[in-house]
């Protein structure tokens, strides 16, 4: 029996890395598919609602509409790029089977969600930098809290990661990993806050609001950009970095049961 | 030493299917070891735990000595899978997929990179490298399947109906390839439908047979069982009828073509004898089906009784 273990520190650091590589190369490689339309989709937010419709609103929470709701539409782009990258690459893995070649690997089963996670992390926070630059046409952008911002992004790329990162678990076909961004991120994100005040909510629906996590991104991420909030800054943390704790938990346990990866 | 041991192992999948009901084998090291069976045996589903693909219902399996369950990276970390089906990136480049797949076993990028270029020359895919996997002919697609096993030069191979579907020039190149390899000291299991394959490659049998090993022998003892032979023979010659010949089972299958069965004990030597006897002429001969392949076909005809 061979005693020295082969696979150590060095070797696992490098199969994350393999799967960092591969994921950020992947979806550079596609760039006018996963780069261009969110920067496209949330240009015409920012011509629309903020330029157009938000010149007729006025002022919200103290600031431009348009200053209002640039933190928000960086956050949806975040938002919807982090989770659409993880689902698709995983999903895709599995459709084609090229998941097994991770599995058949001493790779840990920690290191291949952390390399997905890390990928979804990437293109969100790209995305998410070409938004921020498309924004700076419209207004200027004064960042209060600049490390409260850049931690809020970070853990909320993660946790879309994760989250794409089970739907791409459960999905048996390419319409299951549509279904979850359709009918549920993105009702979610619009009812978050991104566009209006919750205090503008009659006071059963502000009760309502609360419940939807991404209202603690939003206003978490504007706090740091503006430096207002619907909601407390510690609270919002708290409730995104515990559900950052369940996903990744939970993620771990359908991978070590092999849910929709193993027979 | 064992490069693989498997004990008692079980798996009875969610719809209740027993698809193994108890197999235990053992694979020497250095050894090129046959897995036959008929589909819905239970082949794949055993190569399918050895590789931690498919989880067991109960049972032991170790590589090298290594227990799949307590150190299964270990154990991983010798294996090398070819499977059935074309399971790579079909969106990448042939480089890039062997590149990345060492990459999972702890390679760096340039370590990656020498070893891709050797194993991408000895199964010939040196001029496709930069081709993407999708645009690749059936034929390579399969030498592709093989070429990433070996990228983290495994100890044990596991083959999984590597030749499927490829051409017989093909099928014969992979066969001196995998000889080779053998030779020089990888541990091979190989699954197939053509039993020459396994008769020409292996040393080593098992036949599955409803989840069950019904034979597990070397091969060479394996023929011996084998206790008669049918051949064509060819004549220059033309009958009308079966020629008498009481030694020997003859059957007429058309004027220049007669059927023998050439039973233990008999030989080949006797039978052109007694056909030179009666004026007979042989033009050539040949086995009518593959020994293996009888065998095969009996031992899991008895299997089903």
């Amino acid at each position: 029996m061979d005693a020295e273990p082969r696979y150590g520190f060095t070797q696992i650091a490098m199969a994350l890395y393999t799967i960092v590589y591969r994921e950020i190369h992947r979806f550079l490689r596609i760039w006018v598919q996963t780069i261009l339309p969110p920067a496209i989709t949330m240009t015409l937010y920012f011509v629309i609602f903020g330029s157009l419709i938000g010149s007729r609103i006025g002022q919200m929470d103290g600031f431009d509409y348009m200053d209002y709701i640039v933190p928000g539409i960086i956050m949806m782009a975040v938002i919807n790029s982090s989770y659409a990258n993880v689902v698709s690459s995983f999903y895709g893995a599995k459709f084609q089977k090229h998941i097994e070649e991770m599995l058949v690997s001493p790779m840990p089963l920690t290191i291949i969600l952390t390399g997905y996670v890390i990928g979804g992390v990437a293109r969100g926070l790209l995305v998410g930098l070409v938004v921020t630059l498309t924004s700076l046409i419209f207004t200027d952008l004064n960042i209060q809290y600049p490390l409260l911002t850049f931690a809020v992004v970070l853990l909320t790329a993660i946790l879309f990661s994760l989250a794409g990162f089970i739907n791409g678990i459960y999905a048996n076909s390419f319409d299951d990993i549509s279904i979850v961004p359709t009918f549920v991120l993105t009702p979610l994100t619009y009812l978050g806050g991104v566009f209006y005040s919750i205090s503008l909510l009659p006071g059963f629906w502000q009760k309502v609001s609360h419940l939807n996590p991404i209202l603690y991104m939003v206003n978490a991420f504007r706090y740091g950009i503006l430096g207002v909030s619907d909601i407390s800054i510690p609270t919002a943390l708290g409730i995104i970095l515990i559900v950052i704790a369940l996903l990744f938990s939970y993620c771990l346990h359908l991978l070590h049961i092999g849910y929709g990866i193993r027979t | 030493m064992y490069a693989l041991t498997i004990d008692n192992l079980t798996k009875t999948y969610d719809n209740g299917f027993d698809a193994l009901k108890g197999i235990s084998f053992s694979v020497q090291e250095g050894d090129f070891f046959a897995l036959l069976g008929p589909n819905g045996a239970g082949k794949s589903t055993t190569l399918g735990i050895i590789s931690t693909l498919v989880n067991k219902s109960q049972g032991n399996v170790s590589v090298f000595g290594w227990d799949i369950d307590t150190h299964a990276r270990m154990a991983k970390q010798y294996l090398g899978l070819v499977p059935q089906e074309i399971n790579f990136n079909q969106f990448e480049k042939v480089e890039d997929i062997l590149i990345t797949q060492a990459g999972f076993y702890g390679y760096s990028r340039h370590r990656a990179k020498t070893q891709a270029h050797t194993v991408l020359q000895q199964l010939g895919l040196w001029q496709k490298r930069r081709d993407r996997s999708r645009d690749l002919s059936g034929g390579m697609k399969r030498r592709l399947m093989i070429a990433r096993a070996l990228m983290h030069q495994p100890r044990l191979l596991i083959l999984d109906e590597p030749t499927a579907g490829v051409d017989i020039e093909l099928r014969h190149s992979m066969w001196h390839f995998l000889q080779q390899l053998n030779e020089e000291g990888t541990t091979i299991i190989l699954t197939t439908h053509y039993l020459e394959e396994a008769e020409q490659l292996c040393k080593h049998i098992a036949i599955i047979d409803e989840g069950k090993i019904v034979r597990d022998s070397d091969m060479r003892s394996l023929l011996n069982e084998i206790n008669q032979e049918t051949f064509v023979i060819y004549l220059k010659n033309s009958l009308t009828e079966t020629p008498d010949v009481p030694e020997f089972a003859l059957n007429l299958i058309d004027e220049h073509t007669l059927e023998a069965v050439v039973l233990e004990g008999q030989n080949l030597n006797t039978l052109f004898q007694c056909l030179t006897d009666i004026g007979l002429e042989v033009v050539s001969l040949k086995n009518k089906s593959n020994r293996l392949e009888q065998l095969f076909l009996r031992l899991v005809k008895e299997d089903g009784r």
